[in-house]
């Protein structure tokens, strides 16, 4: 399914110099990637390496302190709130919990978009909403409350949601998180599935590895705040799947992608400020 | 970095003043967003102010609590007449019961404790819901939708707490009468009860009824603005949505006594 062709299509996000703030932490340090019509880009990365923080920069959730982000030609930065809701309408996103309104059905809420964004009339918006639910198998399930319904189905529900204005670009924040692993499955090909149908660009947000390389046609290992490998999947797996080789970067994403107790990672871990730690304590800090 | 205690009392007297100044400014700043929304709404056709939403949060907001409302201003009203009895007594006027009790309960018990009980009722229930659905990411996706949550959220919330405000207090004025009625007559006896409704009809104007609800609209704002605003500015899961709750009620009782307070200087002012 790689649509990709860097050479003949503009990309639909562009992540420039990206640098995020928060008070005096630095959370991404300089960020660049770019994503292109109809590709599954998968950002991976460590809890806390930045990558939700990456995210909610490209939808527009966070203001960077340096760098922009552009979103189907526009910068999200220099767009007012009225722009800013323009660019939205063009792209969905799935959240981690699928985000559904709680105080609404399953119907309405992927009715919601619809109602809100266009001037269908109420009949066309029902049959659409019957239309979308199937394209997720959750026909059924059109009149439930989301109390009733499992995790696995919410996150359908949300992807119902997020494709209902038929958007050009997918974003999906940890979308395997919390379920277990034929469910997970399910959701991988359903986004894969809608990749196809729809003809969008995905960005996953992940750290499910098996989820990863299912879905990916590129990938993007983000390492405290900044991208430390980006390239076609291919090159991934062939760095999981072949021995360490001395290379710092490359050891570093290979315990990552194989998920290895022992590595580059852990070594960061175990060397980081104890020492500090304890002298402070003693000597009253904070 | 220095620790709390070492801080000079000025300077934790004015990290309390800036944190005031910054509710306030916060509150401000969502309170013009809301009313640029609301004349947005009146003027086009692209602002959709959801009417259905409007009457839900009025239901629940005012409809539920009219009940307890309607109990504890007659409680007042029973509370004020055998407070004042014995003094009145002294002087040969506890027919003037219903006179005080009517000034009192209409100026100002009748708007304020329903302010109170909505507060409790309406605006910890309204700080509560908004402060789970930022938790469970649903004002994020909202934003991320291009759906407004002070239009969709903010502006029901304030409109129908607004209205029911205004409606609930007369009915309260009417109940803390009542309540003042009943125990003159259980208790106080004809002295006082026979002529009860005339003398509140005679000693009561028009102004005492309209300084009343002019308080009720401007509680009823300040309840469900602080709710939303509380619950908009959640973090941190449960233990957030627990203290936005709990500081709803706390800063929306001193909001009212405050805002009390700063209209009887001016209806005492302007002789109203």
């Amino acid at each position: 399914m790689a649509h990709t062709n860097k050479n003949s299509a503009e990309p639909v996000v562009r992540v420039v110099n990206l640098v995020k703030r928060f008070g005096d932490y630095t959370v991404l340090r300089g960020v660049n990637l770019e994503v292109y019509p109809g590709e599954m880009l998968v950002i991976m990365g460590g809890s806390g390496c930045g990558k939700s923080t990456l995210l909610r920069n490209m939808i527009g959730t966070f203001v960077p302190e340096e760098g922009y982000v552009e979103i189907l030609g526009e910068n999200l930065s220099n767009a007012d709130d009225h722009q800013l809701d323009d660019i939205r309408k063009r792209f969905g996103i799935l959240f981690q919990s699928g985000a559904l309104f709680n105080s609404m059905t399953v119907g309405e809420n992927v009715a919601l978009p619809l109602r809100e964004h266009t001037d269908l009339d109420p009949d066309t918006i029902d049959i659409m909403v019957k239309i979308k639910l199937e394209q997720v198998g959750l026909r059924e399930a059109e009149d439930l409350m989301p109390a009733e319904i499992s995790g696995g189905m919410k996150k359908r529900a949300g992807l119902a949601r997020a494709a209902a204005l038929d958007p050009e670009i997918l974003f999906y924040d940890e979308p395997s998180a919390g379920l277990d692993p034929v469910t997970s499955a399910e959701i991988d090909f359903l986004m894969i599935d809608l990749a196809k149908k729809l003809g969008v660009a995905s960005v996953v947000v992940t750290h499910e590895m098996d989820s990863a390389f299912r879905i990916a046609d590129r990938m993007v290992m983000l390492d405290a705040g900044v991208v430390l490998m980006s390239g076609r999947k291919e090159e991934f797996e062939a760095i999981r799947d072949g021995e360490p080789t001395g290379d710092h970067t490359k050891d570093l994403i290979r315990q990552f992608l194989r998920g290895d107790s022992q590595g580059p990672i852990t070594q960061r871990r175990q060397n980081s400020g104890y020492e500090e730690d304890l002298l402070n304590v003693a000597s009253g800090g904070w | 970095m220095l620790r709390y205690k070492q801080l000079i009392p000025i300077e934790v007297l004015g990290s309390r003043v800036l944190t005031v100044v910054r509710y306030a400014g916060g509150l401000g700043i969502l309170l013009m967003a809301t009313i640029k929304c609301i004349f947005a709404g009146l003027v086009s056709k692209k602002v959709r102010i959801d009417r259905k939403e409007i009457s839900a949060q009025m239901i629940r907001v005012g409809l539920k609590s009219l009940g307890i409302v309607c109990l504890v201003q007659g409680f007042i009203g029973m509370i004020l007449a055998l407070q004042m009895a014995p003094s009145l007594a002294n002087y040969g006027q506890e027919g003037q019961i219903a006179a005080i009790i009517g000034i009192a309960g209409f100026r100002m018990m009748g708007p304020i404790i329903t302010a109170v009980v909505l507060s409790g009722f309406a605006g910890a229930s309204i700080a509560a819901e908004i402060g789970t659905m930022v938790v469970a990411e649903e004002i994020e996706a909202m934003n991320a939708m291009a759906l407004n949550p002070i239009r969709f959220l903010v502006v029901p919330r304030v409109i129908a707490t607004t209205i029911m405000m205004l409606l609930l207090t007369p009915i309260a004025d009417m109940m803390i009468a009542l309540g003042g009625y009943f125990v003159s007559w259980a208790e106080l006896g004809p002295q006082v009860y026979a002529k009860y409704w005339a003398t509140l009809h005679d000693n009561l104007e028009y102004r005492d009824f309209y300084t009343g609800l002019i308080q009720a609209t401007v509680f009823g704002v300040l309840i469900s603005l602080i709710a939303c605003y509380e619950g908009l500015r959640v973090r941190g899961g449960a233990e957030g949505v627990g203290k936005a709750t709990t500081m709803t009620v706390v800063n929306s009782i001193v909001a009212i006594i405050l805002a009390a307070c700063v209209f009887t200087v001016i209806f005492y002012m302007f002789k109203l």
